[in-house]
């Protein structure tokens, strides 16, 4: 690269994240439109539930329970040295309900559903299956976008709480029989600190990552060109940028949505 | 002030389907139409020629507005097709439909649902008439006992006919089709000719099909266009384009190339 070209490199990089963010305001627009006018595809809407919801419970729930369970192994012996073991629970669970619970399983969504997402439509974006659904008059966004968005806004709430439970029995399986705690300590404590306002913080997070993955995975699927090496490379972009935009996003919605719902006030 | 430029209006002349104007399409630095003017009236089946690369398939997609031009317009049935957006095409698409080059099924439908899915996304609910309908478009093209196969179990020239027993099924004034005969034997390719002979004959079906099949242009063609260096090189009945005394149309009808062994 000659000097020119590097002098000209981060004004280049910001016009390309600016088209970038411009392309899925446009995906987004075109979404809200066929939300509000399009033809709601309940058949497709139900085989999108199976594919994300029902096919991603494996994933979340082994994730959640040992997430839950090396947390609890990790704190407990902290714990102790304080004298806090008992309160083991309370943290684990809200911990869970804030953040780990929705975080986790929205990282393992966005590598196996997003994944997914970005590589189907970009199969059919490069086969010119998109443009046959356009020549017959069909809006790719309405039947390509909308009913994988509204199965991941139905599914990702439910995920999101697989997530948290799982995580907590695990917790208590590891303080019951792996440090003998009495169990109605950890569950007095469990259930004294963790509130609704917790667990509607992990359902929002669920909610909002779900659209994130979705926007961002459909938008790589329906800009895939050149054949088999793009839908590769929007499949690999569709995990990264997904697994990158929810985690800043976490910071800044948990900042907030602890205004909303603040910690250790109810 | 200066008054703005009036828009464009479509031909006067009632019997034109298509046309297009000065179209120039250019995909980042390399020019690929420069300039091309098109016109077809109604029932008129028109055949593409042309080296690989030259446009043929983006003229195509200009006319049902896959594909914008950078400058030029393009009307077909009397609407500016190029100033619609992509929601405001349906009439557009209720008129032409489009076999693509690579047959573009849907790989989660079985044939039966691929060449049912345009019947179905305009509106037909009746499952009997859905039935009887794709039924009839696929023994047109000689697949009528393969409906519950998914496209990965055909061959390529199965996967081409059944893309053009989804385009005929709507029967739209228009088709499109793009390079219909490659990948099918002298039967098969055959049976294509015959099937768009018939679409123009009895329902006076407009067609313009990009081939490089010279066999089937003589067979199935009213005029001929070749395409080269971005502009429409020469424009006849397939009679002209065989009388032609141009070198490069010469070259190209009888396959002859520069490269000597």
């Amino acid at each position: 690269m000659d000097a020119n070209g590097l002098l000209t490199l981060p004004g280049r990089v910001f016009f390309h994240f600016l088209s970038y963010l411009g392309q899925l305001a446009a995906l987004a627009g075109e979404l809200m439109i066929a939300l509000r006018s399009g033809v709601w595809r309940l058949k497709l809407v139900a085989q999108q539930i199976v594919a994300i919801g029902y096919g991603s419970q494996g994933v979340v729930i082994v994730t959640g329970a040992f997430t839950g369970a090396v947390f609890t192994f990790q704190s407990y012996a902290k714990f102790k040295e304080f004298g806090f073991e008992t309160t083991v629970g309370a943290v684990v669970s809200v911990a869970l309900c804030r953040e780990l619970g929705p975080v986790l399983a929205g990282l393992m969504v966005a590598g196996r559903v997003g994944a997914a997402m970005a590589a189907d439509i970009g199969t059919m974006k490069v086969t010119e299956q998109v443009d046959a659904l356009r020549v017959m008059g069909v809006h790719p966004v309405d039947y390509l976008v909308l009913p994988r968005f509204l199965a991941m806004m139905i599914s990702m709430p439910f995920l999101v709480a697989e997530s948290i439970s799982f995580g907590l029995i695990a917790s208590y399986l590891v303080t019951s029989f792996g440090y003998d705690m009495p169990s109605t300590w950890y569950l007095t404590h469990m259930i004294d600190h963790t509130n609704m306002e917790d667990l509607s913080i992990g359902m929002i997070k669920g909610f909002v990552f779900g659209m994130i993955i979705t926007l961002i995975s459909c938008h790589q699927g329906l800009a895939a060109e050149n054949g088999a090496v793009g839908v590769g490379l929007g499949t690999t972009n569709a995990v990264v940028i997904s697994s990158l935009v929810l985690l800043i996003v976490n910071f800044f919605l948990s900042i907030l949505l602890n205004y909303v719902f603040p910690i250790g006030t109810v | 002030m200066a008054a703005p430029a009036p828009s464009p209006a479509p031909s006067s002349d009632a019997d034109v389907f298509i046309e297009l104007r000065g179209i120039h399409k250019s995909f980042g630095k390399q020019e690929i139409l420069s300039g091309i003017d098109l016109t077809l009236k109604h029932g008129e089946t028109l055949c593409i020629i042309g080296p690989s690369g030259e446009g043929k398939t983006v003229t195509m997609k200009h006319i049902i507005g896959l594909i914008r031009p950078d400058s030029g317009d393009v009307f077909v049935g009397g609407m500016h097709v190029n100033k619609l957006k992509e929601r405001e095409m349906a009439p557009i698409r209720q008129k032409v439909s489009m076999l693509f080059q690579g047959a573009a099924l849907f790989d989660r439908m079985t044939v039966e649902e691929n060449v049912a899915f345009p019947l179905i996304e305009s509106g037909l609910r009746d499952k009997a008439e859905v039935k009887r309908r794709v039924l009839e478009a696929l023994e047109a093209v000689d697949l009528a006992e393969h409906l519950d196969k998914y496209p990965t179990a055909l061959s390529g020239g199965m996967r081409k006919r059944t893309g053009i027993a989804r385009a005929i099924i709507c029967r739209n004034e228009c088709i499109l089709y793009d390079e219909p005969n490659s990948g099918l034997d002298p039967i098969g390719s055959d049976i294509i000719d015959q099937m768009i002979l018939r679409m123009q004959k009895r329902f006076r079906v407009t067609s313009i099909i990009v081939t490089h099949d010279m066999r089937s242009i003589f067979k199935i063609a009213n005029r001929v266009a070749m395409l080269y260096r971005g502009k429409i090189h020469f424009l006849g009945t397939p009679d002209e384009l065989n009388a032609s005394p141009d070198p490069i149309v010469q070259d190209f009808i009888n396959g002859r190339s520069d490269v000597t062994c």
